[in-house]
């Protein structure tokens, strides 16, 4: 945070083009774009060649087809759809979440702050992944209780580094000078504490969509998230090995598009760090 | 040490608490009871049954007396298995469980270390950016892709092991890999990041000093040192392998504690949700406490501060 604000902003643009965060964000970019485009392409996820059947990838169908002789490359495109919405969503959710919890015990402090961090600590150690599964077998069918419910226990670590941060944050001059001007906390938070949490929380919110979109295709492959005709990656991933045997491309080529759609988030995360704060330990 | 010990434990049951009325009320928000089948039992004989284990009763007093029971250590009995009682079936399926993801831990460990510290000690070779490279994809693929894949190649295709079942030694051999394969990409990178961090320190340079081969210095004097975080990570990481197994027992069709879960979820089992629930809630906790203690023992300065009565020590570590 030294040098003046032009400085850091044109030092700050220049690593943008680092291959380092460059090349993950191109490769998310185009899979989004990809997924997005997913209906105005001219195959369709649900229809099937009963006839044609399982079949390994050809100019007709790029990636074949599966059991029930549905173009693949169309399923990865839906899938995709509802598993980064996934992602996105819950990832919104456990940021609201996660930054007023450590905003309000780090802002708070004393007796407060203590309950709510040993409240944290509480919460880490329980079994998030049974809880999820069994707010998905309550919420069942509906695609939006599942975001939340997998954004709903996503928000811990976020909490706490936001808390951390807003501590630090609390001791420096520029917030005393705030409060002895006489500022309202509202206006202190909104004007000066969140603004400058907003590289952290971007950093721990790019990692956290890799992690929810593992908690969704888990509990999809398990048959408990997103129900068919609607499909994700889990719920692919699932399918495929089912039928590995006979099919293997059912198998690989969803594991290929969810692991290196991975891959990039968590590149894209770390990258993200390094940029926004090089001295940024990690968790 | 034996304060702390107790503090830490007896810490752990208004958690537990917390977590059995969540869990409780949770379960029975979902739709449907454990006796509504693909088949629908007479009205008569479904009556009866909720009758003979009072689920006919208000709410609040089941809940009572399943806290009761609880109290005494009785989980109740399971609606699915007539006869059995939940705890039974918990502690029969827990070892099969505990087995595979002992055997996974294993597999990460002695993958994961090794590679990270070798690594190191090759910093900046091509071997390095290899294992690198493999650690990082080994961190994005799921444990459901690597077992079908694991699965796909050595059973189906090579014909080495047997694709399905857990009976023989062998069948242990696939599923532990698939489990501690993702556990042992994240080890490795710690390993190695640690183990480029103490490189740099003093009493490395004391030992080549003192003449020491080159051997002994990186994997006894450096390795040792760097292991404190990596003992850190192995708590949640452990635990990760607990929660990890479902789907893994569902890949390879192993008769564990997660596809009970799984299965008492479907079925509105609420005795066996509860239970499974609080069986892995414990487990964690008690995980976790081992890590803090492992961690405080590597390391005398803290040793000292927990013997000496100070409660800091603790939060330190749960913290990390």
């Amino acid at each position: 945070m030294s040098g003046t604000g032009a400085d850091r902003d044109a030092g700050f643009a220049r690593r943008l083009t680092r291959p380092a965060f460059a090349l993950p964000a191109a490769f998310l970019l185009l899979v989004a774009l990809a997924c997005a485009a997913g209906p105005l392409l001219p195959f369709d996820p649900v229809a099937q060649d009963r006839a044609l059947g399982p079949a390994g990838p050809s100019a007709a169908h790029w990636l074949g087809t599966d059991v029930l002789g549905r173009d693949l490359l169309a399923r990865l495109l839906q899938g995709g759809r509802v598993s980064l919405q996934v992602g996105l969503v819950a990832t919104l959710v456990s940021v609201l979440i996660g930054v007023s919890y450590g905003v309000g015990a780090g802002w708070a402090g004393g007796r407060a702050d203590a309950v709510m961090t040993s409240a944290l600590d509480a919460l880490n150690a329980l079994p998030f992944t049974l809880l999820v599964i069994l707010l998905t077998v309550v919420f069942g069918q509906d695609l939006l209780l599942i975001y939340a419910a997998v954004g709903a226990v996503s928000w811990l670590t976020m909490a706490r580094v936001v808390r951390n941060e807003t501590r630090s944050l609390r001791a420096r001059p520029f917030i005393e000078a705030a409060v002895a001007l006489g500022q309202t906390t509202p206006r202190i938070l909104l004007r000066h504490v969140l603004p400058n949490l907003a590289g952290l929380v971007a950093v721990y919110a790019t990692l956290t969509v890799p992690s929810v979109m593992l908690t969704e295709a888990f509990v999809s492959f398990l048959g408990l998230g997103v129900r068919p005709p609607l499909t994700s990656w889990g719920l692919l991933i699932k399918e495929g090995a089912d039928a590995m045997e006979e099919c293997p491309w059912l198998l690989v080529f969803p594991g290929a598009a969810f692991s290196a759609t991975l891959l990039a988030l968590n590149f894209l995360g770390d990258a993200l760090r390094d940029l926004l704060d090089p001295r940024a330990a990690k968790p | 040490m034996l304060s702390f010990l107790l503090k830490r434990a007896l810490a752990m049951l208004p958690v537990l608490w917390i977590v059995a009325t969540a869990v409780f009320f949770l379960a029975r928000f979902a739709p449907g009871g454990p006796f509504d089948m693909e088949r629908p039992l007479p009205e008569h004989v479904k009556a009866r049954l909720n009758a003979h284990y009072g689920l006919d009763r208000p709410l609040a007093e089941q809940y009572v007396r399943y806290m009761a029971n609880l109290a005494r250590g009785d989980l109740g009995p399971s609606y699915k298995y007539p006869g059995w009682s939940v705890g039974e079936l918990i502690a029969q399926r827990a070892r099969v469980s505990a087995e595979l993801g002992a055997w996974a831990l294993l597999a990460a460990i002695l993958a994961g270390i090794p590679a990270g510290a070798l690594a190191a000690r090759r910093h900046g070779s091509r071997l390095d950016r290899a294992l690198t490279g493999a650690a990082a994809l080994g961190v994005c693929v799921p444990a459901f892709v690597l077992g079908p894949l694991l699965a796909l190649v050595f059973a189906l295709k090579l014909g080495v092991f047997n694709a399905l079942g857990w009976d023989t030694a062998g069948d242990r051999v696939l599923p532990a890999l698939a489990l501690g394969l993702t556990v042992a990409a994240p080890l490795a990178r710690l390993t190695r990041a640690s183990m480029l961090e103490v490189a740099g320190q003093d009493y490395m340079r004391t030992a080549r000093a003192k003449g020491l081969s080159e051997a002994r210095v990186w994997f006894v004097h450096g390795l040792r040192n760097a292991l404190t975080p990596v003992v850190t990570f192995l708590g949640p990481a452990a635990a990760g392998l607990l929660s990890g197994s479902f789907v893994i027992e569902s890949v390879f069709n192993i008769p564990g504690l997660g596809r009970l879960f799984v299965s008492s979820a479907f079925d509105r089992e609420y005795t066996m949700i509860c239970g499974t629930v609080l069986f892995y809630a414990a487990a964690l906790m008690a995980l976790n406490l081992a890590v803090e203690v492992a961690v405080v023992w590597l390391n005398p300065r803290l040793r000292r501060s927990v013997a000496g009565g100070g409660g800091t020590g603790g939060a330190e570590g749960g913290g990390a």
